[in-house]
């Protein structure tokens, strides 16, 4: 990879360009998982922001030190330390949200965004694009979650933040919540439309015919 | 240096984990007291949520304290055999099949002078994990007062409904004694009422296999109190 990089891009293209869910396909599984409320949905969102930022920094610190045919392995142990570390400060001291999210914290460690991301980017760059990349990659999940996660929720339960906001005398009428939107193959028709409509506005991401 | 030779790596890959494992042991051991802090804040809440009390979340310990006048250990026949309620693990005790050898914690609680409550804890499977509660009994033994459903990791706007108030409140003014008979609650589908003529609350719809583990909880959770349920109404 080159010298120079451009630290506005690193930043900024993971956003849409190089959305990592939407272009380049990583972590749909989490997707499925945490998308159907949209309040686990932001804290997986920003604890995958903060893994993913100091994974790809210590991988690019120790980038030139690391043995080429355990570097996997290398990733794998940062990135499962990282998320213990995670896991434990949330514990300690935001009980609620760790009782809330439980086991998807540890879901981050099996995130393809980060072994995607570590492998790909951090391997080859200094620290602070690195960092960049990390949170510009975080961010890029996250809008796709939180967007996945509003139509479910407010589709599939009615509610925004847990608030109900279809209001009572819709389901008087005989409004119906969508059960199936509750379910997780929803979540990959959800992002298959975001696909879709960002391939309408980025024409230069179609596949050539 | 060659940094591809064997030894290398292996120095390497030892030298990463020893480093990464005591930054895990320090973190762990560092947060532990905080943690444990929170765990029993927590149990203290739910076991509130039981009688319907929201504590303020600096009060939870003083609360608990005002309202749990006193702790008990009972066995299968109702007898007390122990005072520490709050460090029997419920878990452990909840998968022992002889019912005679279970240990049984009862919190009691008085909201006001001559006002009862006695609060038992519940602990079962649902569809990922485990669920837990705790059922608050009125000072007749049989009729509920309040109820609390908490889980791991079911599925949310499906399972994980059950730690909703909209499930839980079903439980209010149902009673574990008919006729003299002991009959656990029952989680049913669509409201049809069991042929044994049980009290009954309406399932998750949806959530099917986490309904069925709060039934299956109830009845192998209250069924070892009944001898102590017993007393509590002829007294």
């Amino acid at each position: 990879m080159a010298e120079k990089v451009d630290f506005k891009s690193v930043f900024f293209n993971p956003f849409s360009k190089n959305n990592p869910v939407v272009v380049q396909v990583l972590g749909i599984c989490s997707v499925l998982a945490v998308t159907a409320k949209l309040e686990p949905a932001c804290v997986m969102g920003l604890s995958v922001i903060a893994v993913l930022a100091f994974a790809n920094v210590i991988i690019s610190l120790l980038r030139n030190t690391i043995p080429t045919n355990i570097r996997i392995i290398v990733q794998l142990v940062v990135v499962a330390g990282l998320v213990v570390i995670v896991n434990q400060l949330l514990k300690a001291y935001a009980y609620d949200v760790s009782v809330q999210l439980s086991v998807f914290i540890g879901l981050i460690i099996t995130n393809c965004i980060l072994m995607g991301r570590l492998e790909a980017f951090a391997m080859g760059n200094k620290p602070w694009p690195a960092f960049l990349d990390g949170v510009g990659n975080g961010i890029g999940y996250s809008i796709i979650l939180i967007i996945v996660a509003f139509f479910r929720e407010l589709l599939g339960s009615g509610t925004f933040f847990g608030v109900q906001v279809i209001p009572q005398w819709c389901y008087d009428a005989g409004y119906v919540n969508n059960g199936l939107m509750i379910l997780p193959p929803m979540a990959l028709i959800v992002v298959a439309c975001i696909i879709w409509v960002q391939r309408i506005f980025n024409p230069d991401l179609q596949e050539k015919q | 240096m060659n940094k591809q030779s064997n030894v290398y790596t292996v120095v390497y890959i030892i030298v990463l984990v020893i480093v990464v494992g005591a930054a895990l042991a320090f973190t762990a051991m560092g947060l532990k007291p905080r943690q444990i802090e929170n765990v029993n804040a927590d149990k203290m809440k739910q076991i509130l949520a039981s009688v319907l009390i929201t504590p303020a979340k600096d009060s939870i310990a003083t609360d608990f304290n005002h309202y749990i006048t006193e702790q008990l250990v009972v066995n299968d026949k109702g007898q007390k055999i122990g005072d520490d309620a709050f460090s029997v693990n419920v878990s452990v005790q909840s998968k022992i099949v002889d019912m005679s050898k279970r240990e049984l914690p009862v919190y009691v609680c008085t909201l006001s002078e001559g006002d009862v409550k006695y609060i038992v804890p519940l602990y079962g499977t649902g569809l990922w994990g485990p669920i837990w509660g705790y059922v608050s009994f009125n000072s007749d033994g049989s009729t509920i007062y309040g109820a609390y459903f908490a889980h791991e990791g079911e599925t949310p706007g499906l399972g994980a409904e059950i730690e909703k108030p909209a499930f839980s409140s079903q439980f209010e003014g149902k009673r574990v004694f008919k006729d003299g008979k002991f009959l656990p609650i029952e989680v049913v589908k669509g409201g049809v009422a069991p042929v044994d003529g049980a009290d009954y609350v309406d399932g998750i719809s949806g959530g099917t296999i986490t309904s069925k583990g709060v039934g299956a909880m109830l009845s192998n959770c209250l069924e070892p109190y009944q001898a102590f349920l017993q007393t509590l109404s002829t007294k």
